[in-house]
């Protein structure tokens, strides 16, 4: 049986300085610094632990002793959050990967805390600039002059799946999921072509995939990444770097993305999926799908014969049907699985009809409305610069300014859900413990990161808790060890560390 | 290839074929929806950054991951 599909989001932001000095790198340093300041002002900054980082890796096995890999960036401002998240500057965006999660309504739940974290750090950092200046953080993927950054997926696999097959029968899942997951984008991004032959597409990101495999993150993007650091026992587990998602305004797109993609990964890994539906070109087709928001066009498959994106999704979700049925979807949450497939079928039936029935669910429907509709009312062409201006502004994270707050999205968590994940971990994952941790010792966590925490008890030499297993340290498992320790040495001493 | 593109439709398409809603129906819901879009314009009128097309022009990121 597939094992549980923990998960999670990591989404790099957006970000300018309006009326001050706009340099990417110290604005989001800015904005981390001054939301963990306002937060943790009592509690001092708990610092991100690089020990264990391996990006770059692609070897079976786990060593402690690893020195660091080359790529990660140690000497920007890393801060680890009471809610279990990581709150970064990545390549010159403020990063923030949400805990690890079970189902898709926790990774949805998780995923608006850290929208809310953003806007409270956008209050907190405008208000040490300069009067008039401004900091301005968008939840999209694409500057639309050719530059993308982007919104990671990640999901449990066992090891033993192999890698081939993963990577073969995902693909058309990434390719055709976009009818439901794109944000939407004004204009085209392809090199050599110029923006407005594509008037308005499905997926910000489309354009920047050039590879179907590979380890590449920020050039030649491969629609499967390859980087194989589980964060997690090596020996049992791999992590599934998902790079080809857009970031979702939309709480039920998010939750489509990633409701849908657990169960098709949990599909390969108890390999019932088969491969009926395999591209014959996937760059092409993860390009021909975005282009054509009728969805009437076909792409083709494997074995020579043509289908539209509509048509291999729905095969996916009879293959879902069936593996409800025979395997049941308890590894996605007993309670999630079956909604997700409901609401797979609705948005499925919503596009195939019109799609502008769906408005209120799919984020480039939404957005298309709002563009579509501007152009008719002020009468402007396809392409313009203030219809580009409304793509923007649909990502904008400020309250007074955000389109996509105002262009009537279905909502799936309670603002008051939302608001005690900003500070509060998931109570199913490891996370819980990191979390826990980090609120109630702040002074004696040195050091944290995804598998481990690094103690200071004042005696001994620094005390690392490994926790190579992503769904122990969860309430179950210590709620009450931690409710009764005084002492981090005490909350050591009975977890026998 | 067609086969593949019946064989995924037509398990759907018996079923898909809905009644169509009465045409009285449909022009009430469409024009709510249009009311509903002007007043989703009119807002966007009144947000839509002043400088809109500037700030969209100077609107440029570092590429990330």
């Amino acid at each position: 049986m597939a094992l549980p599909k923990v998960c999670g989001i990591e989404t790099e932001y957006g970000i300018v300085v309006r009326g001050g000095e706009n340099n990417p790198v110290s604005a989001s340093s800015m904005l981390i610094n001054a939301y963990v300041a306002a937060t943790m002002r009592e509690r001092g900054r708990i610092g991100w632990d690089f020990e264990d980082e391996q990006p770059a890796n692609d070897a079976r096995g786990f060593s402690l002793d690893d020195a660091l890999a080359p790529e990660v960036e140690t000497t920007l401002v890393n801060a680890v959050l009471t809610n279990g998240a990581r709150y970064y500057v990545d390549h010159a965006h403020p990063e923030i990967s949400i805990p690890e999660v079970t189902t898709a309504y926790e990774a949805v739940r998780w995923d608006r805390a850290a929208e809310e974290i953003i806007r409270r750090s956008m209050i907190e950092a405008t208000s040490l600039l300069d009067d008039g200046a401004e900091i301005i953080v968008h939840k999209n993927n694409s500057d639309g002059k050719g530059n993308s950054y982007g919104c990671h997926e990640n999901y449990l696999m066992a090891r033993e799946v192999p890698f081939g097959r993963l990577t073969a029968q995902i693909t058309p899942h990434f390719v055709t999921r976009q009818v439901f997951t794109g944000a939407g984008k004004v204009g085209c991004e392809l090199p050599g072509r110029p923006s407005d032959d594509v008037a308005y597409q499905l997926s910000q990101r489309a354009d920047f995939f050039e590879e179907e495999i590979g380890l590449e993150t920020t050039l030649k993007r491969p629609i499967v990444n390859t980087r194989d650091e589980p964060h997690a026992d090596a020996q049992k587990y791999r992590r599934l770097h998902v790079i080809v998602g857009d970031a979702n305004m939309s709480e039920v797109a998010t939750y489509l993305k990633v409701g849908t993609t657990a169960i098709v990964l949990a599909m390969i890994e108890d390999d019932v999926l088969g491969d009926e539906w395999l591209l014959g070109n996937p760059v092409a087709a993860i390009r021909q799908v975005s282009h054509d928001p009728t969805l009437r066009q076909t792409i083709m498959l494997r074995d020579g014969s043509r289908a539209t994106a509509l048509e291999v999704q729905w095969g996916l979700l009879e293959r879902a049907r069936k593996y409800e049925l025979s395997h049941g979807l308890t590894c996605v949450g007993a309670h999630t699985g079956p909604d997700i497939l409901d609401r797979w079928e609705r948005v499925l039936t919503g596009l195939e009809r019109d799609p502008a029935s769906v408005a209120d669910i799919v984020d480039w429907v939404a957005k298309q409305r709002l563009v579509d509709g501007y152009a008719q009312r002020h009468d402007i062409p396809a392409g313009h610069q203030r219809l580009k201006a409304i793509d923007l502004q649909y990502h904008d994270l400020r309250e007074d300014r955000c389109l996509a707050l105002r262009a009537g999205l279905q909502t799936l968590v309670a603002p008051e859900e939302v608001d005690t994940a900003v500070d509060h971990p998931p109570t199913t994952t490891r996370a819980y413990f990191r979390g826990r941790c980090l609120s109630k010792f702040p002074d004696e966590v040195v050091a944290a990161n995804w598998d481990s925490l690094v103690f200071d008890i004042g005696r001994d030499p620094l005390r690392r808790v490994p926790m190579m297993e992503p769904l122990r340290g969860t309430a179950d498992h210590v709620a009450s060890v931690i409710d009764e320790a005084q002492t981090a040495g005490e909350l050591l001493d009975r977890l026998g560390q | 290839m067609a086969e593949r593109t019946q064989k995924s439709k037509s398990s759907r398409s018996s079923e898909g074929a809905t009644v169509a809603e009465p045409a009285e129906a449909t022009t009430e819901t469409g024009e709510k929806l249009k009311a509903e879009l002007d007043d989703l314009l009119d807002e966007i009128d009144e947000v839509l950054e002043t400088n809109a097309e500037d700030f969209v022009k100077s609107y440029v990121q570092k590429g990330g991951q």
